[in-house]
């Protein structure tokens, strides 16, 4: 890490733990699953987290970082969103050593306008490591991903980096609810980029999407790792938000076969952790602002982080990455701005019954 | 013709006052049991409008005594002021000493007026109960209140940065109007909804604050209650 990220990496560590006892800190942090190597680990805290995690399921390999939901809006790079960006950018640039590449989740634009995808290029233009694009439904649903593909690329695709094999999905696919009351494009996004939406239209990967994978996947031995990019969670957490796929169970059923799948999705802004028989869920952060918990259909092994202090654009937001241990297996981490990090690995998971209930919102 | 009602009125009790000057037992129109039961202890005389809808109970008097003049006079003005003001059955009670009336509409509660001058302020819907249209309407008032504040919150307009209190706060959650009013640390002073919603305006969305009593304060508040109604407080959590 160059000096001026871990300055303020090191002041965020230790203003975050003043009050804690390092004894108090490390036993919290092994209860939480993180395992820690050396216990010089306060004084070495710029160091990666995820390095120092020392794990059952195979040492950690490589490391990717990601970016997500920035929801862009076309008022140039003063505007706060574009300035969370832009700090998510650096933050990665500042990484010591890269990650071997960064994977956007996402949301770049909140209209699906021309203007913002290219406000969007141009902000993640300097990332020094080679950049993996998904597409989410606010950079889709204004001209049904024209723009995006063109800029960006298919929307859907593969590729094997070490070993693992890397899919990315459009899983934002909803049915028509257009043309029949002749909506406007910007109608059409504004329909879409409604949250609470009551007459929203639940995501889906579709059926073309899904033989492709099955294709896709036809072609990669039941041994090797698999990792899954999809905007919303593949799975069933709340549907008045979408924070939903209407077919996740027929997705789910063609990665059963594997023995280690990890899905990563955006959407949901927040920290989010799941499984489902073979299948690991994370969720990753937004750089633009957090999503409260839906009322109801947390999963279980969730820990949430905390509500956001409005009073600052940096609480509750972020970017992260992800270590690939040599046997597939995914470590977490959410760099939660202003915060400390939030490392969900492996380890925790497997032990992970300490279900702790959150707030009620 | 509203004294010749009048006249009509009158006629029409001294008839019933004559005829129907009925025991308090089978004079059983009204059936509040504590009215029977009062009725065993006191003396009392029922008289039933022609209408047979008001009634009044006079007490001190026994059945079938002939009422003083004076007595028979004010029961018969209770009477048709009770018919002038609605249609509904109202039952009354005077009691001995005349220093106050207790009215019952439709079966409900007695309350206590002073004198008749007083009924029109103690039965404020008019003793009607509520139409189906004017339930409508007030129902239609509220929603449309309710709606200019479910557009404000989806829509940039309140900001100046093209953002809206839904992106972070879908179907209002995370408001939390019932924890209101409320010491926000950051303010340094206990505020209530509405200075949280101008601060959410002037800082995530750059807009300029409103008025306390702007309509569209009151529309986004309106909102939030109703969108949150019901929820259940979570003291220190919020
Ligand atoms: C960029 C995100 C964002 C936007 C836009 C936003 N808010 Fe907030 N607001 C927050 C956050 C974060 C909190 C703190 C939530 C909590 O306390 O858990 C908050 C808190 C509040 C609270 C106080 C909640 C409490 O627990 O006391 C109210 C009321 C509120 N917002 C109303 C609004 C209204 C009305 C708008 C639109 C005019 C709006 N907000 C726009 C992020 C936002």
């Amino acid at each position: 890490m160059n000096t001026k990220h871990k300055e303020k990496n090191e002041q965020v560590q230790y203003s975050a733990l003043a009050g804690v006892s390092r004894r108090e800190f490390l036993k919290t942090t092994m209860k939480a699953g993180v395992f820690i190597a050396s216990s010089d680990y306060l004084l070495n805290s710029s160091e990666n987290l995820v390095q120092l995690v020392a794990m059952k399921q195979g040492k950690e390999e490589f490391l990717f970082a990601y970016i997500s939901d920035s929801h862009l809006l076309a008022r140039g790079k003063e505007h706060r969103f574009a300035r969370a960006l832009i700090k998510a950018v650096e933050d990665v640039n500042a990484m010591e050593p890269q990650p071997d590449f960064v994977f956007y989740g996402g949301d770049l634009a909140q209209l699906g306008l021309r203007e913002e995808l290219l406000l969007g290029k141009d902000i993640i233009a300097p990332l020094k490591p080679k950049v993996y694009m998904m597409v989410g439904e606010h950079d889709w649903y204004y001209d049904m991903g024209e723009a995006w593909k063109e800029f960006f690329g298919k929307p859907t695709y593969s590729f094997d980096h070490k070993g693992v094999h890397f899919i990315v999905l459009n899983s934002v696919i909803v049915e028509d609810y257009w043309s029949e009351t002749k909506m406007s494009p910007m109608e059409r996004m504004l329909f879409m980029a409604q949250l609470d939406n009551p007459k929203g239209r639940p995501f889906t990967v579709g059926e073309e999407q899904r033989k492709w994978l099955k294709e896709d996947l036809s072609r990669v031995g039941k041994g090797t790792p698999i990792v899954v990019f999809s905007h919303s969670p593949l799975y069933k957490y709340y549907k008045p938000w979408n924070f939903w796929t209407d077919d996740a169970e027929e997705v789910q059923k063609l990665l059963a076969p594997f023995k280690s799948v990890t899905v990563i999705h955006g959407h949901t802004h927040q920290v989010l952790t799941n499984k489902i028989k073979n299948i690991v869920f994370h969720g990753i952060l937004s750089t633009a602002w957090p999503w409260p918990y839906a009322p109801e259909g947390i999963p279980k092994l969730t820990i949430q982080m905390d509500r956001a202090d409005p009073f600052n654009q940096f609480d509750g937001t972020g970017w992260g990455m992800a270590g690939i241990t040599s046997r597939g297996k995914v470590n977490k981490t959410y760099n939660l701005w202003d915060r400390n990090p939030m490392v969900v690995s492996y380890e925790k998971l497997l032990s992970g019954k300490e279900h702790v209930a959150g707030h009620s919102y | 013709m509203k004294l010749l009602y009048k006249y009509f009125l009158c006629f029409c009790l001294c008839l019933t006052m004559i005829t129907y000057s009925a025991k308090a037992e089978d004079g059983s129109a009204y059936d509040a049991s504590h009215d029977v039961q009062l009725s065993q202890e006191k003396a009392v005389q029922i008289v039933t409008a022609c209408d047979g809808r008001k009634k009044v109970i006079v007490e001190g008097c026994n059945e079938g005594d002939v009422m003083p003049e004076q007595k028979a006079r004010k029961v018969a003005e209770l009477l048709m002021q009770l018919m002038e003001f609605c249609e509904e059955e109202i039952t009354a009670k005077l009691p001995k000493t005349e220093m106050f009336i207790q009215l019952s509409i439709n079966g409900m509660p007695y309350v206590t007026v002073r004198d008749a001058e007083e009924i029109p302020l103690i039965l404020v819907h008019g003793g009607k109960s509520h139409t189906e249209r004017e339930k409508k309407v007030w129902a239609a008032e509220m929603d449309r209140m309710i709606n200019e504040g479910y557009a404000l919150f989806h829509n940039p307009s309140l900001g100046k940065n093209g953002i809206s209190c839904d992106m972070c706060h879908p179907d209002a959650s995370n408001t939390h109007p019932e924890t209101y009013p409320k010491y926000q640390t950051q303010m340094n002073k206990a505020v209530l909804l509405r200075d949280m919603i101008n601060w959410c305006i002037e800082n995530p969305m750059e807009g300029e604050k409103l008025a306390e009593d702007d309509s569209k304060m009151k529309a986004v508040e309106a909102y939030i209650l109703s969108a949150r109604a019901g929820k259940k407080l979570d003291p220190g959590k919020h």
